[in-house]
This record gives C-alpha cells, structure tokens and sequence, in this order.
C-alpha cells in the first residue's frame, strides 16, 4: 500500500474512533443547550465553542460526523447493489433489456443530480422527525445515485456476456438468473467494489449540499451540511475573528479526500 | 453525417423530454408530501380558507389529465402559473434564464480554462513538483461541496459564474489530464518524440485531434454538470437564475414551475450531449 494510501486510511480511523468517542471528548449532548453561552468561543468545556443556541460545536461536529460516516457507506451499499441488479440484468440479457435500462439511465443522468435530488427531497411530509430525515435523506441518495454506475457494469456484464465460461455456462443448461448470480456478478466484484468507494465521497458532498440548502437532516440532529450552513451567517471578517468555525469544513474535506486518495485507481485507470 | 443519424438524435431527445416530464410530475405527484402546503400551517386561517387552498390545486392531483393539458398549453405557449410565486412561469423562465445562461457561459468556460491551464503543462513537460501543484489544487476544490464554494465567493465577492467554475475545474481537470498522460503514452506520439518533432507541435498535430473527441463529449457533461452546480450557487449567492427559481420551488412545493424545469434542464443536457456527441464524431470522421 502507498504511503498516501496508509495515511488517508489512518486518517479516516482516526476521524472514526474520535466520533466513537464523542462522549468522552465532549461530554455534553449535541442538542443541550447552555443558554447563558450562546456563541461562546472555544474554552476548555467547549473545545470549539458554542453556537447561537449555546450547544456545543465540538459534540455537534462529533455526531454530525458519526451520521455521515454510517450513513454515506449505507447509500453508497444501496446505490451500488441497485446499479448492481439493473446494469447487471441488462448487460447479460442485452436486447432489449439493455435498450430499456439504459434507456432509464440516460433519462436518470439527463438531470442534474443535485436537482433531482432537490426535488424529491423537497416532496417529502413537512413533519418528518430527525432520525426520519437521516434516514429519508441517504436514502434517497443511495436510491437516486445508481444511474451512472449501473452504466459501468452494464458494460462490464456486456463484456462478460459472451467469454467462455460464460457460454460454457450456458450450454451447460444454466438459467439465465443462476449464470447472472453465480458467474456473472461474482465477476463484476471490482467493479462493484470501485463504484462503491466513488459513490461515497459524492453522496457525503451531496448530503452537505443538500444540508447547507436547508434540505438535509433536520435540527436538531447535526450533519456536516447543517453545520456548514451556520457559514451562511458569517462574513469574512468574522471567519477572520472566529476561524474554529470553518471547523467542520476542514474535518469534511480532510474526510473527503481521505475517501478520493483510497480510491481502488489501479485497477480502473480513469 | 447523414439526415438519419440527425433525426434520430432528434426523436431520441423529444422522447426523453416526454418521458422524462411525465415522469418527473409522476415522482412529484406520488411524494409522500405533495399536497401539503406550509400555508395550512398557518393558525390564522380558517377552515374554509384551507379548504379553499386545497381545491385550487385539485386540478394537479390527477398526474395524467394534468401532464396531458400541460402539455397542450406548451405547445400554445402557457406554461402554467407558479403557486408559491403567483406568476405566469413562461414570465419566471423569460426573466430567469439569460442570468443562468451568462453564469453557467462564465463557469463553463472558467471551468475549461482553469483545467486545461494545469492539465497542459503538467501532461506536456511532467513536471513533479507542477503535477503535484495542480493534483494539491484541483484535490482541495474536489472536496469542497458546491454550496460552501459559493459561500466563499460570496465572501470574496466573486461572481456567480466564478463558483460554477471553481466546482466543475477539478472534474474537468482530472479527466482532461489523465487523457492526456495517456495519449503521451500512445505509440504514435511515442515516435513522433523519437523523431525529434517539438512539444508543440507533438501536442498540436498528434495528441490534441487525437483526445478531441473524448474532450467534446466531456463538453456536454460539463454543461448538464454546470447546470447542477448552478443550483446551490444561485441559491446561495441569492442570483435570480434557473438554480434559484429550482431552489424556490422546491421548497414551495410548486409542481408547473418544477415540470417546467425538468423539462428545460433535460432538454439543454440532451442538446448538449447530442450536439458534442456529433462533433466528435465528426472529427474522428476528419482525415489526420
């Protein structure tokens, strides 16, 4: 393993067991408020500061993490064994099968991402709880974000399609479902593996986009994207003053990078 | 490029746009809180006037008869009244998309600009100090969302356009880079190194007509991937654009002006896609 590699993984462990152990680095709940410190700067009980509401930014940033580390790897889960599933099927099938899901993915990918997401986020019961809106919100992520993996293992199933053992597969009197799941999709492992480690840093940047619109996870459960949306209220000048804000930016795009360098590049050249 | 080909684009397009919309206001139609308007929410109002609020958007609640008349008024020109801002959203779109179209122009371009200024020279001379330089700074704006970088141009008082930039330079780069590195690497250019030609000319003759048509296709995605980014930065950035008019109704729930968008935004990806699609594979089609 590369040493970049070692380092983004030694990284991300670190970022992970920090917010394992949210309660012994910070103590008090994400959502207590300390009404006599609103906006406290950072301070021996409050590493980070408070916000507006007095709670404290370091317990807010430790869970807001914790959501998105467990829950970007489950969309991404979802997302890959949906493009798994169609690119798969179509790839093997062809014909017409083919025709139609890739059919569905142009149409899915002929819209901006973040707008579809928009949309149907938009769509959802005003009076969700926040565990709700976690859950509605990766969800959606994982549910809408297969499109242009399904493209890329649709192309790998179309390759496998008519190899040797493939056919001897088929002549053999292999169904069509046991040859896809025995011989088919155990060969698409790595690339199901790669579009796994691409749709996690897209789907965290997402849920922050989406968080910083004010359509992410509801208050008062934290995530990275209703973190960064405090930034909405600052100026220049009060970053200048108060830089223990941009926080919660630093520890996203360390974790983000962290997730780009780890990449499975060797075995996909871009 | 034959009158067949062409036409086949066309109907592939008009297809999509139908399916798409229809599908579009399906998804709307179906989400668990369509209906549901934050004015009902409102202690003030009686019964009577939410009940009242609740009739005026019967007409929506059939997804079918509503898609079909919409789109007889399309091709009369009415694209139907936006709820959440009482106006005609023809009226919206008009007043809307030239702001979109400079910022998405300028991000666009800044965008291609910005890649190909870091992406040249680190593929021509491979300079590891320079590589590292541009892989640092396209990295850094990689893993910045969309909204923050429209944040911080907001503080900087950048523009609009220059956010968009910003977000689609980093994808722009890494592709553009890694095809050129590649290309570098091909036999043809390896023996046209061999033969003493000059970098210029090697980049000019035998490695740019040779990754033109990958570049043109990557032109359309930056369109539809501008179109994206234009959404939270003119949110953000409070511009009154196509992004922002997205944004609102969203948030207000506002079914004619969201059909509308996904109707137009699928259409200008499509176009784009097709249109750099077709040249590049007239340039591939060009003799070298």
């Amino acid at each position: 393993m590369r040493l970049e590699r070692k380092l983004a993984l030694g990284l991300l462990a670190l970022v992970f067991s920090a917010t394992i152990m949210a309660g012994v680095l910070s103590p008090p709940s994400y959502s207590q408020q300390f009404r006599d410190l609103p906006n406290a700067p950072p301070s021996r009980a409050f590493p980070l500061g408070t916000d507006e509401l007095g709670r404290s930014r370091l317990s807010r940033l430790l869970e807001g993490t914790r959501v998105s580390l467990l829950l970007a790897p489950a969309a991404a889960v979802l997302s890959t064994l949906l493009a798994g599933l169609i690119g798969g099927v179509a790839g093997y099938l062809g014909g017409w099968w083919e025709r139609l899901a890739m059919g569905a993915t142009d149409l899915v990918l002929s819209l901006p991402w973040l707008f579809l997401l928009l949309t149907v986020r938009a769509m959802l019961p005003l009076n969700v709880s926040p565990l709700g809106s976690v859950l509605i919100t990766f969800a959606l992520l994982g549910l809408l974000g297969w499109a242009a993996a399904a493209r890329v293992v649709c192309a790998g199933a179309r390759s496998l399609r008519n190899s040797d053992f493939i056919l001897r597969a088929r002549a053999g009197g292999g169904r069509a479902g046991r040859v896809l799941l025995v011989h088919v999709l155990p060969n698409l492992k790595p690339v199901l593996y790669a579009q796994f480690w691409i749709s996690i840093p897209v789907f965290i940047l997402a849920e922050a986009n989406l968080g910083i619109l004010g359509l992410g996870v509801a208050e008062p459960l934290p995530s990275w994207g209703s973190l960064l949306r405090d930034l909405e209220h600052c100026d220049l000048r009060m970053l200048t003053a108060a830089p223990w804000l941009l926080v919660p930016l630093a520890l996203l795009a360390v974790v983000v990078t962290s997730f780009q360098i780890l990449l499975p590049t060797e075995d996909f050249p871009s | 490029m034959s009158t067949h080909c062409i036409v086949r684009h066309v109907v592939k397009i008009l297809a999509t746009l139908l399916v798409g919309g229809f599908l579009g206001a399906t998804m709307v139609r179906l989400s668990p809180g369509f209906g549901v308007d934050e004015q009902e929410l409102d202690t003030r109002l009686s019964a009577d006037s939410i009940r009242a609020l609740r009739h005026a958007r019967e007409p929506e609640e059939h997804i079918l008869p509503f898609y079909v008349q919409y789109l007889s008024g399309l091709f009369k020109g009415n694209l139907g009244v936006s709820h959440s801002l009482g106006r005609p959203v023809a009226e919206l779109l008009a007043e809307r998309i030239p702001v979109t179209l400079r910022s998405v122009g300028t991000g666009v371009l800044g965008g291609w600009l910005l890649a190909l200024v870091l992406a040249l020279p680190s593929a021509t001379y491979r300079l590891r100090a320079y590589d590292l330089f541009s892989t640092l700074v396209s990295g850094i704006f990689l893993c910045l969302p969309s909204a923050v970088l429209a944040l911080l141009l907001l503080f900087t008082g950048g523009a609009p356009g220059c956010a968009i930039a910003l977000v689609l330079f980093p994808k722009l780069f890494r592709y553009t880079r890694n095809l050129l590195l590649e290309t570098y690497r091909a036999p043809h250019v390896l023996t046209a190194q061999a033969k003493g030609l000059s970098r210029t000319r090697i980049l000019a003759w035998h490695v740019l007509p040779y990754v033109a048509p990958q570049l043109l296709a990557l032109g359309g995605v930056s369109v539809s991937m501008a179109f994206g980014a234009a959404i939270p930065v003119e949110a953000i950035c409070d511009s009154p654009g196509i992004g922002q008019l997205a944004w609102l109704a969203a948030l207000g729930r506002d079914l004619p002006v969201l059909v509308n968008l996904t109707l137009l935004v699928t259409l200008v990806t499509l176009v784009a896609g097709t249109a750099s699609e077709l040249a590049g594979t007239m340039s591939t089609m060009q003799p070298r």
